[in-house]
């Protein structure tokens, strides 16, 4: 039996404020434990939440971005359980009354098509501590720094079918968060954390099969593994006439499996209600008419113009567009050298695979996106060849100057003056005589490719700086 | 409603209250009257009545994005039972 792949997934997003969602205290990581823990994050008796402003407008934004119902009367809840790591015995929450209601977000896959993924609604909440279990002569350390860290929960739609399309969701969720500039998007800091509900179900059957929903997926590559192996265990599972149950699992990446959570423990119960302590946010018309106004440039709309305006594939576009660097890198390479597609490709390959290899961002790229600009001009305008081009980006990144400065130093400018070239092809036909006869002899159909020969030789003696073009030129003549 | 001795167990379980057997029929009784409360509210028609987050009819004042707390850990922590290296230490609490 052929199985079709359910997934929805739920992210949380820590948003960028100063201070956390209910007190003045610090947002600010990898301070000393509890420094940046008030008595309100403590739940210390007598104190009361204030909601803070900039985390109900950065949810707004993020609304917004979505095209979702941006709810502007929503209501704060309290999810009770116990966990030593939530001083105050219940979760801020939202549930009934999310700020953020049903919106949609478009991924672009890799062969080229385009996907709209529901979203069910978003809702703010405060982050919890944290437990380290490390050994404390058998007990647990609490840390409640991050403890009231004001976040937003995106919650899709069971719309995705693939661990490709999770992916590309994911990635897209994180392009709007930083376009917004509300979040810092980092999986491995923390700051984004994915849990995923898989299913799945007979191909072409209408009802969801029984979902499981896989915690701990730390990173875009995690994702894929998780959704993979939980997948294969739950088609093993069925064909084996077992029944998927209902539970958490975590994904334990080390040995690529995902296991149950399950404790014998009650069924969780979180008994919600209205936060007595908080009042009913609500937005003015004028404020959310405000934030629409100013939102930046959105990935889906930059892609949309990459396509248009610089002539790029909907898929490199989609890639360039990932983050608002790339694309301001792009954008500005483009402009200096003028030929849209080329800097396209130097930053989606060369320069996307020493970022990679090196494990740097595009915001720390030793070459500034004119540099680039400038060498790509200098492959068009004939000064140096595709070839030579990357030894200039080489010694760009290793900080010797603009690739003007290089070429000039290196004395890598591409010979074109026909005598100099002439010289050099005598030279080779007098070395290699035979291979001249050989060639006139030969059938024409043949020749094209026996000039190749001579072509790398005079390349040789130019060390790659002949200008591929008249060289072929002058060699034709010749023979 | 009536309630069980089990309901007054879970519901004891999920508050992390320890009842003993000599208290359990009089708390059993106690919650049991609230509900008989609530079983009156229940039974009103609540049709077309909006749902109330909060008696007060006012909205939540929102608090400027700054940053107004400072180090106070010292104090804070000095009647936690146990702390080591500024953390707050509780009992073992994975599996």
């Amino acid at each position: 039996m052929s199985w079709e792949t359910v997934i929805g997934l739920e992210i949380h997003v820590q948003l960028k404020t100063k201070s956390k969602i209910f007190s003045g205290s610090a947002v600010d990581f990898g301070q000393d434990p509890n420094t940046n823990a008030s008595a309100i994050d403590l739940a210390m008796p007598g104190t009361l939440p204030v909601v803070n402003a900039e985390a109900m407008r950065m949810a707004t934004r993020f609304g917004l971005a979505i095209d979702a119902t941006i709810n502007q009367k929503s209501v704060f809840e309290r999810k009770n359980y116990f966990y030593p790591d939530l001083p105050k015995g219940y979760q801020t929450t939202q549930l009934a009354e999310p700020i953020v209601g049903p919106g949609i977000v478009t991924i672009q896959l890799e062969n080229g098509t385009s996907k709209d993924v529901r979203i069910h609604h978003a809702h703010l909440e405060e982050d919890a501590g944290k437990s380290l279990h490390e050994d404390f002569h058998g007990m647990s350390g609490i840390d409640l720094n991050r403890a009231g860290t004001p976040l937003i929960e995106i919650v899709s739609e069971p719309d995705m079918r693939t661990p490709e399309e999770a992916i590309a969701f994911l990635r897209q969720i994180h392009a709007i968060i930083t376009y917004l500039d509300i979040s810092d998007g980092e999986m491995s800091q923390g700051s984004m954390r994915c849990d995923a509900n898989v299913s799945v179900r007979p191909m072409g059957q209408e009802e969801l099969g029984t979902r499981t929903e896989l915690k701990n997926i730390n990173s875009f590559r995690f994702v894929e593994r998780a959704i993979n192996v939980e997948v294969e265990r739950q088609i093993d599972l069925i064909e084996d006439g077992g029944k998927v149950v209902q539970e958490t699992r975590l994904y334990d990446a080390d040995k690529n499996e995902t296991r149950s959570m399950r404790s014998k423990e009650v069924a969780n119960d979180y008994r919600y209600f209205p936060c007595p302590d908080l009042l009913p946010v609500v937005l003015s018309d004028e404020f959310v008419q405000a934030e629409r106004e100013s939102l930046p440039e959105l990935p889906v709309a930059k892609q949309a113009r990459f396509v248009n305006e610089h002539g790029l594939s909907a898929y490199d576009a989609s890639v360039l567009t990932q983050n608002r660097e790339t694309a301001d890198y792009f954008e500005t390479a483009a402009k200096t050298c003028g030929d849209s597609k080329l800097a396209a490709n130097w930053v989606t390959v060369e320069l996307a695979a020493l970022l990679n290899k090196n494990d740097l961002g595009i915001s720390d790229c030793p070459i500034s996106a004119e540099n680039l600009g400038q060498m790509i001009q200098r492959i068009k305008d004939g000064s140096i060849s595709g070839k030579i081009a990357k030894t200039v980006f080489e010694a760009m990144w290793n900080g010797e100057g603009s690739a003007d400065e290089i070429i000039e130093a290196k004395g890598l400018k591409q010979v074109s003056d026909s005598g100099a070239i002439e010289a050099m092809v005598d030279e080779v036909l007098a070395a290699n005589s035979q291979q001249v006869d050989n060639y006139r002899n030969a059938a024409p159909d043949k020749q094209p490719k026996m000039l190749g020969f001579f072509v790398g030789q005079v390349m040789k003696i130019s060390k790659g700086q002949a200008n591929p073009g008249e060289v072929n030129r002058i060699l034709k003549e010749k023979l | 409603m009536s309630l069980e001795r089990t309901d007054i167990e879970k519901l004891a379980l999920l508050a992390r209250i320890n009842i003993s057997d000599s208290e359990s029929q009089q708390v059993t009784e106690r919650i049991g009257a609230v509900l008989n409360l609530v079983d009156q509210l229940q039974a009103q028609d609540t049709e077309g009545v909006e749902p109330m987050a909060h008696p007060m009819d006012a909205t939540q004042i929102l608090r400027a994005d700054e940053v107004t707390e400072s180090n106070d850990r010292e104090n804070l922590m000095s009647n936690a039972p146990a702390t080591e290296e500024g953390l707050f230490l509780v009992p073992k609490v994975i599996e």
